[in-house]
């Protein structure tokens, strides 16, 4: 399977000169073609730092260290400003955290997405109102053409979440980066959504890496996984062995505290950092020892 | 599923009375207020009922008409020249709406020009023009206003530059603050993601959230533009002598005010009223135009 989007030892540092804190700190991942990988971890472990690194939308006091990103054999890192931005909305799509703030509080939903179809596929402005009222039709809303007319406050929160749903697919990306789309909505409609989001993913044919803390949507919607702790992998492979057998000791952390109506929930004993960092350089030393002993 | 409304793609027109709806008696107030004035300016030769510079000193200082002594002939009476002082109201009413409205407008360009570069572009562009704000802050503004009139010489052109000189700050720095607000937004990195450019993003994105704010501004400062050309004209370096002015009408009744108080009392009259209707439209306009608010 050819990847869609490659990360490899990928170092992000965030702060200013002299007090820079690693955020990512090789992180590697690979997204293959229609695959929907999960990428989970605690708060603070780096996961939205990745996926904004990718979408070229770091903070401005962060900066990539090292690491190579390639998105279909095309360097992200080193890529010139405007072909990256050809490249956002079309091939590489958010479907972002937060619903109520993500869309502009100002403009019709309508103008919102013929904008993003016009600025991409030159439709003109019918064609594009047109294509967007078939957009919202695909994300289950009735009355498409009533919606096209309203602001973003007239409609609900889980409106809103389809609308930019609707707007990431809308031009047939081969991966959308999904930024824990359900945390802010209610748990009925997150399970719409997710099933809305799967619809499209099969109909579009894009990969998604789905950035969640929520071990529960993981399993619901990802066939792979990838545990992201401290700003490293930890631990990767089919979502079913991993939540079936964790052999990290954070996943097993991460999956007990899980809440689950079937039993009282745990506190998540984290893993410090530092003792990982310690494991990772002994890791290295007996690595060289080695090395250098098969010399 | 029924196709709701084929051929209503757009609805604008309930939109624009839910608008006026919004603006509320501000908005009709204001607007009325501003109506007269403009309606003055503009048909001045046709309302004035007599010339506002012809002198008939055998009639001078003759009150209102409804006042024992009044001739009907002076709706208002007369100055102590014998001059017309309803016609001088109107006439002067020229001098105002002109500079009012080319004078902020003016201003306005400047002021949002250089606020939406500090503000987006940040970094020492926004440092030179902050800066560069301060220091002009820092100077009394009426002063300036003299200082620069006295020096360019008197004429409508100077009141106009004298007033966009002082005041570009007043937009410039509010529309900075709220660019950078704005930007911080998630719909603004939203727009990032789907690919637009900076200038994309300001005009497309970031300047429909500042119009509301934007015509607040603009209808203030045109009260404020009223106000300084009174003050420029009350100390006489405002226009050509012979034009009449409400800051000229105010310094010559200031010397009959015992003998003749509504020679003072009727331009201070229209000028509070003009002030108050830029207000009160400015702020029903942005009730208006603002589809978030709410009261």
């Amino acid at each position: 399977m050819t990847a869609v989007l490659t990360v490899h030892d990928l170092r992000v540092a965030i702060g200013h000169r002299g007090d820079q804190t690693n955020v990512l700190r090789g992180a590697s991942l690979e997204v293959g073609a229609g695959e929907v990988r999960g990428l989970v971890g605690e708060s603070g472990a780096g996961k939205s730092m990745l996926g904004r690194a990718v979408l070229g939308l770091l903070p401005a006091n962060a900066v990539i260290a090292a690491g190579i990103m390639q998105f279909e054999g095309r360097d992200l890192v080193a890529m010139p400003e405007p072909e990256r931005r050809s490249l956002l909305g079309r091939r590489i799509a958010l479907i972002p955290q937060d619903p109520m703030t993500s869309l502009n509080p100002v403009k019709r939903v309508g103008a919102q997405i013929a904008n993003l179809l016009r600025h991409h596929l030159a439709l003109s402005k019918r064609d594009a109102l047109e294509r967007a009222a078939e957009l919202l039709a695909e994300v289950a809303i009735r009355e498409p053409r009533r919606v096209l007319e309203l602001y973003p406050h007239e409609i609900s929160g889980g409106m809103r979440q389809r609308v930019l749903i609707a707007m990431a697919f809308a031009c047939d990306p081969s991966l959308v980066i999904a930024d824990e789309p359900t945390t802010a909505l209610d748990v009925t409609v997150q399970r719409q959504v997710l099933q809305l989001v799967e619809r499209l993913r099969q109909r579009h044919g894009a990969a998604i890496l789905f950035v969640t803390h929520d071990l529960g949507v993981v399993a619901k919607i990802c066939r792979t996984v990838t545990v992201l702790h401290a700003g490293r992998v930890l631990e990767e492979g089919e979502t079913a062995d991993v939540l079936a057998r964790p052999r990290h000791p954070y996943t097993r952390a991460l999956l007990a505290a899980t809440p689950r109506a079937d039993r009282p929930a745990e506190t998540l004993r984290p893993v410090p950092p530092a003792l990982i960092e310690n494991l990772w350089s002994e890791a290295h030393r007996l690595d060289r020892q080695l090395a250098m002993a098969a010399l | 599923m029924v196709d709701l409304a084929l051929d209503r793609t757009v609805g604008r027109p309930s939109r624009w009375i839910a608008g006026l709806k919004r603006g509320g008696p501000r908005l009709w107030i204001g607007s009325a207020l501003v109506g007269v004035l403009v309606l003055a300016a503009l048909l001045a030769p046709l309302l004035a009922p007599h010339d506002p510079i012809e002198q008939d000193l055998m009639s001078a200082q003759l009150p209102p008409a409804w006042v024992t002594g009044g001739d009907p002939a002076y709706l208002l009476g007369t100055d102590s020249l014998g001059r017309c002082v309803l016609s001088r109201l109107i006439y002067s009413a020229r001098t105002a709406v002109a500079v009012a409205l080319i004078a902020a407008s003016l201003a306005a360009a400047i002021g949002i020009a250089l606020g939406l570069v500090a503000g987006s572009f940040g970094g020492w562009v926004d440092q030179v023009i902050s800066r560069l704000i301060d220091v002009w802050m820092a100077f009394p503004p009426v002063l300036l206003s003299i200082v620069l009139a006295a020096v360019i010489g008197a004429g409508l052109t100077s009141v106009i530059a004298a007033i966009v000189v002082v005041d570009w700050t007043r937009f410039a720095r509010v529309i900075r603050a709220e660019t950078m607000v704005q930007q911080q937004r998630d719909y603004a990195s939203a727009a990032r993601v789907i690919g637009l450019s900076r200038g994309g993003i300001l005009r497309l994105e970031i300047l429909p959230n500042l119009i509301p704010l934007l015509v607040t501004l603009l209808a203030v400062e045109m009260g404020i533009a009223i106000l300084v050309e009174v003050i420029l004209s009350f100390v006489g370096i405002s226009v050509a002598g012979d034009i009449p002015t409400w800051g000229g009408m105010i310094a010559e009744g200031r010397q009959i005010v015992y003998q003749a108080p509504w020679i003072m009392a009727l331009p201070i009259g229209c000028i509070i009223s003009s002030v108050i209707g830029f207000n009160l439209l400015g702020d029903g306009l942005r009730l208006m135009l603002d589809p978030v608010q709410r009261r």
